[in-house]
C-alpha cells in the first residue's frame, strides 16, 4: 500500500464508523430514550456500541415479545415512538405477536433486528430466518438493510413511516456484517427520505358540510376511536370543546378511552359489544354519527345490517381504506383527527350564532339517553363479603383517581371491568390490546409506561390467566426498579372463553379453569417484588393502599367471585338493540348463525 | 325500540351492487426489493384473485416499476384493494384502468398449433385475420405471435383450439394512458 493511500484510509476512518454506531447516531437524532430490547449473536455489535454511550436507557426484558408490548406502553403513554432492539431468527419470530398487536392498533414503533451476514443469508444458518417475509403482514412497513451507507437515511425514514399517517410498527432488518460495515453518517434533515406517507389538508367544502349536518342534527352523537388519541393531546381538547360547543353526546372505543373525560354529562361511556346501554342504544337510534378516529370495528357494530340504520354518517379517518370498509359512509373526511377537529370547530364558531334555540333541538334526545341512562346498565349485585371484580375495580379507581395514574390491562373479562369501571379523565393514560386481543400485552406494557414516567402510579389491571403468558417480565421490573403494580383479578377461570362457553356453549367448560395456579405471592416473592392477597372486601381497601405505597414491583392477587360475567353484552351476530342485561343465563342467548363469529 | 329501516340518506351512498366485474389495476411502485411481493401479498392475503399479473423498470431515473394486475371483484372490494394498494409505502399510485376513459391495453400470447391439412390452412388464414406473426414452422406445427388486448387474445385463442392449439404463453396485460399525460 502506497503512503497517499494509506493516509486517505485513516482519514477515511476518523469520519466514517461502524454501522452500529451510525444506527445509535441516527436513534440519538431521532430523540430515542430509551430502548426495550434482548440481545443475541446477530446484534452484538449494536450491544456493543451501546456499551459506551448513556445517552440511550436499555431496559432487558425477558422475552422478545415482552419487548415489543413494552416498547407499545411506552408509545402509546407518551405519543412517542417506540424502539425495539432484537437479534435474528427467535429474536424476531418472537417479536411478531407485538408487531402484530402494535399494527391493528396503530402504535408506532421501530423495531431493529439482527439478521446474520449478508454472504450467509439464504444458507439457513444459525438463528436464521426469513425475517423480512415473516413480518411484512405484521408491520406498516420493513427495511432488509444491505448497506452501512444506506443505514442512516434507511432510520430516518423508519421514523418517519412509524409516525406519520396512521402510525404502526417499522422493522429495520440488520445484517451483521453491516453493522461492522464502516460509512458516513447522514442527519435527518439531510437524509433523502421519500416523502411516503403524505396527509391530505381538510377540505373547507368538506368541512362546510360537516358542520351543517350537525347544525341540522336532531340526534346527533361523536363515536371516538384510538385516532383521538394518536392525534395528540391537543386533538382530545379540541373534541373536548367542540362536544360542549354542539351539545351532542359522545362515546368512545375502547380504544378511544380518554380523549373524552369520563364523568362529563355528554359523556354516554364506551360503546359496543360490552359497552353501555346508553351509548349503544344512541348508535342505534341517531340521525347523525360523526366517527373520529374509529374503524367500525366487528366489536363495535354488531350485526352489520342492523347497525344504525337511520343515521347519515361523517367519518374522520386518516386511512383511506378505513373509509366504507365495513360501513357505507355519507361524508368521509379523510385527515389527521386533530385538524380536522380543529376546522370543524372553527366553522362551527364562525356559524354559531348563539341561538338559544339550538339547545331546544337536542332536548328531546337528551330525554332519550337520559331514559336509558336510567338503566344502569353497568350495575351489578355488590352483595355479600366476597370481592366482585367490578368492585374492585371501582376501588381501585376511587383510591388512584388522585394521583397520576396510567391503567394498562390484558386481555379478557377483567379488560372490560376496567373500561367500564375505572374512569380516565385525559388521554395517553389507557393503553389496551383492542385490535389483537393480546392476553399478555399488560404486564410488559407497565415497563414501558413506567420507564417513560418514572414517578407515575401504573397499574396492569390483569387477569389469572393473561398474565401468566408474560409473567416473567416482573424480573425486568425488579432488575430495573421499575415499581410497576399488577392487581390481578384472580377468578381461577380463562373468565372470557367460561363466559362464552356458558353463553354458547352449554355451560360445558372445556378447559378453560386453571387448576394449580401459583400462589402469586410467594411468586412476587420469588421475584424479589412484593406480594399483596384480598380476599375480602374488608380488607381490600388497605391491601390497595399499601400496594400504592410500596416504591416495588407487586404483584396483587385479588381473588374475586369466580363466575361473573361481563354485562351488557351484545351477543355475536346481534344488534346494538339487542343487548343482554345480565341477570340469569338461559343459554340460548345466541343464534346459530352468531355462533360462528369471533 | 325503533325498527329496522331503510337508510335515510340524503348524500350519495357507495351503491352495493353486488356483480363481479373484472379490473385491470396500474401500480407504480418505487422499484426496490420485495415491493412485488408486498403487493402481490397484500392482494392475496384478502383473498382477491389476481388473473394476470406484469412487472418491469419503467423510469430508471425516477426508479419507478409498473405493476398491472388484472383483478376481479365487485365494486367495493375493488376500491378496498385499491386503497390498501395505496398504503403501501413504496407505491406511488394506483390508476384503475378499467374505469379510465383514455387508456390503453396489450397483451402479447405466444400459440401452438400442432395439425394437418385443412385445419393447418385455416389455422393461418385465422392468425393473418388477427394480424398473428408465424415465428417458427414445422412440418406439424406453427407458433403465433398475438398482440392485442385481452379480449382479442380471447378471441384468437378460442378459434384456434379446434385447429389443434396445445399451448399459450401470455405476457398478461400491459397498460398506458393516451395522449401526453403521463400516469
Amino acid at each position: 500500500m502506497s503512503i497517499e493511500t494509506k493516509a486517505k484510509t485513516d482519514d477515511a476512518t476518523l469520519i466514517t464508523k461502524p454501522g452500529a454506531e451510525l444506527l445509535l447516531d441516527a436513534l440519538e437524532e431521532q430523540g430515542v430514550e430509551v430502548i426495550f430490547g434482548y440481545p443475541g449473536g446477530a446484534v452484538l455489535p449494536i450491544y456493543d456500541a451501546l456499551y459506551a454511550r448513556d445517552t440511550i436507557q436499555h431496559i432487558l426484558m425477558r422475552h422478545e415479545q415482552g419487548a415489543v408490548h413494552a416498547a407499545e406502553g411506552y408509545a402509546r403513554s407518551t405519543g412517542k415512538v417506540g424502539v425495539v432492539l432484537v437479534t435474528s431468527g427467535p429474536g424476531a419470530t418472537n417479536a411478531v405477536t407485538g408487531l402484530a398487536d402494535a399494527l391493528l392498533d396503530s402504535i408506532p414503533l421501530v423495531c431493529i433486528t439482527g439478521q446474520v451476514a449478508r454472504p450467509l443469508i439464504g444458507t439457513d444458518a444459525f438463528q436464521e430466518c426469513d425475517t423480512i417475509g415473516i413480518t411484512r403482514a405484521c408491520t406498516k412497513h420493513n427495511y432488509l438493510v444491505t448497506s452501512a451507507e444506506s443505514l442512516p437515511r434507511l432510520t430516518h425514514e423508519a421514523f418517519h413511516v412509524a409516525r406519520n399517517g396512521r402510525p404502526g410498527p417499522v422493522l429495520m432488518d440488520i445484517p451483521k456484517d453491516v453493522q461492522f460495515e464502516k460509512a458516513d453518517y447522514v442527519s435527518r434533515n439531510d437524509a433523502r427520505t421519500r416523502n411516503c406517507i403524505v396527509v391530505p389538508a381538510p377540505v373547507s367544502r368538506d368541512i362546510q358540510q360537516a358542520v351543517e349536518m350537525l347544525r341540522h342534527a336532531q340526534r346527533p352523537v361523536f363515536y371516538t376511536g384510538g385516532g383521538v388519541i394518536n392525534a395528540g393531546p391537543q386533538a382530545s381538547q379540541d373534541l373536548r370543546t367542540l362536544v360542549q360547543a354542539t351539545g351532542a353526546p359522545v362515546t368512545s372505543t375502547l380504544m378511544g378511552l380518554g380523549a373524552y373525560p369520563a364523568g362529563d354529562p355528554h359523556w354516554l361511556g364506551m360503546l359496543g359489544m360490552h359497552g353501555s346501554f346508553e351509548a349503544n342504544n344512541a348508535m342505534h337510534e341517531c340521525d347523525l354519527m360523526i366517527a373520529v378516529g374509529a374503524r367500525f370495528d366487528d366489536r363495535v357494530t354488531g350485526r352489520l345490517d342492523a347497525f344504525s340504520p337511520g343515521s347519515r354518517k361523517i367519518h374522520i379517518d386518516i386511512d383511506p381504506s378505513s373509509i366504507n370498509k365495513n360501513v357505507p359512509v355519507d361524508l368521509p373526511l379523510i385527515g389527521d383527527a386533530g385538524e380536522i377537529l380543529k376546522a370543524l370547530l372553527t366553522e362551527w364558531q364562525r356559524r354559531d350564532q348563539a341561538t338559544p334555540a339550538d339547545r331546544e333541538r337536542l332536548s328531546g334526545w337528551w330525554e332519550s339517553i337520559k331514559a336509558w341512562r336510567a338503566r344502569n346498565s353497568f350495575a351489578y349485585d355488590k352483595s355479600g363479603d366476597e370481592i366482585q371484580p367490578q368492585y374492585a375495580i371501582e376501588r381501585l379507581y376511587e383510591l388512584t383517581k388522585d394521583r397520576d395514574v396510567y391503567i394498562t390491562t390484558e386481555v379478557g373479562q377483567h379488560q372490560m371491568w376496567a373500561a367500564q369501571h375505572f374512569h380516565f379523565m385525559e388521554p395517553n393514560r389507557w393503553m389496551t390490546s383492542g385490535g389483537l386481543g393480546t392476553m399478555g400485552y399488560g404486564l410488559p406494557a407497565t415497563l414501558g409506561v413506567q420507564a417513560a414516567h418514572p414517578d407515575a402510579l401504573v397499574i396492569d389491571i390483569a387477569g389469572d390467566a393473561s398474565v401468566q403468558m408474560t409473567m416473567q417480565e416482573i424480573s425486568a421490573a425488579v432488575q430495573h426498579d421499575l415499581p410497576v403494580k399488577i392487581f390481578i383479578l384472580n377468578n381461577e377461570y380463562l373468565g372470557m372463553v367460561r363466559q362464552w362457553q356458558e353463553l354458547l356453549h352449554g355451560g360445558r367448560y372445556s378447559h378453560s379453569y386453571s387448576a394449580s395456579l401459583p400462589d402469586f405471592v410467594k411468586l412476587a416473592e420469588a421475584y424479589g417484588g412484593v406480594g399483596y392477597r384480598a380476599k375480602t372486601k374488608q380488607e381490600l381497601d388497605g391491601k390497595i393502599m399499601e400496594m400504592i405505597n410500596v416504591n416495588k414491583p407487586v404483584i396483587f392477587d385479588c381473588c374475586v367471585t369466580k363466575e361473573e360475567n361481563v354485562f351488557p353484552m351484545i351477543p355475536s351476530g346481534a344488534a346494538h338493540y339487542d343487548m343482554l342485561m345480565g341477570g340469569a343465563v338461559t343459554g340460548d342467548e345466541i343464534s346459530d348463525a352468531g355462533k360462528v363469529l369471533v | 325500540m325503533s325498527t329496522l329501516n331503510a337508510s335515510q340518506s340524503v348524500y350519495p351512498v357507495t351503491v352495493k351492487q353486488e356483480e363481479y366485474r373484472e379490473s385491470i389495476l396500474a401500480i407504480i411502485v418505487d422499484n426496490e426489493p420485495g415491493v412485488l411481493s408486498r403487493v402481490v401479498g397484500l392482494i392475496s392475503a384478502r383473498g382477491y384473485n389476481i388473473e394476470s399479473l406484469t412487472v418491469a423498470e419503467t423510469d430508471e431515473e425516477k426508479h419507478t416499476s409498473r405493476i398491472t394486475v388484472v383483478t376481479g371483484g365487485t365494486p367495493s372490494k375493488i376500491d378496498q384493494i385499491k386503497a390498501q394498494l395505496g398504503r403501501l409505502v413504496p407505491v406511488r399510485r394506483v390508476v384503475d384502468i378499467s374505469e379510465e376513459k383514455d387508456s390503453l391495453e396489450r397483451e402479447l400470447a405466444l400459440v401452438k398449433i400442432s395439425s394437418e391439412g385443412e385445419a393447418r390452412v385455416e389455422a393461418m388464414r385465422t392468425a393473418d385475420i388477427f394480424r398473428a406473426r408465424a415465428l417458427d414452422v414445422t412440418q406439424a406445427s406453427f407458433v403465433f405471435e398475438v398482440t392485442g388486448a385481452r379480449e382479442k387474445i380471447n378471441a384468437f385463442i378460442d378459434l384456434m383450439r379446434p385447429l389443434g392449439l396445445t399451448e399459450v404463453s401470455r405476457t398478461g396485460v400491459l397498460s398506458i394512458r393516451r395522449g401526453a399525460e403521463k400516469d
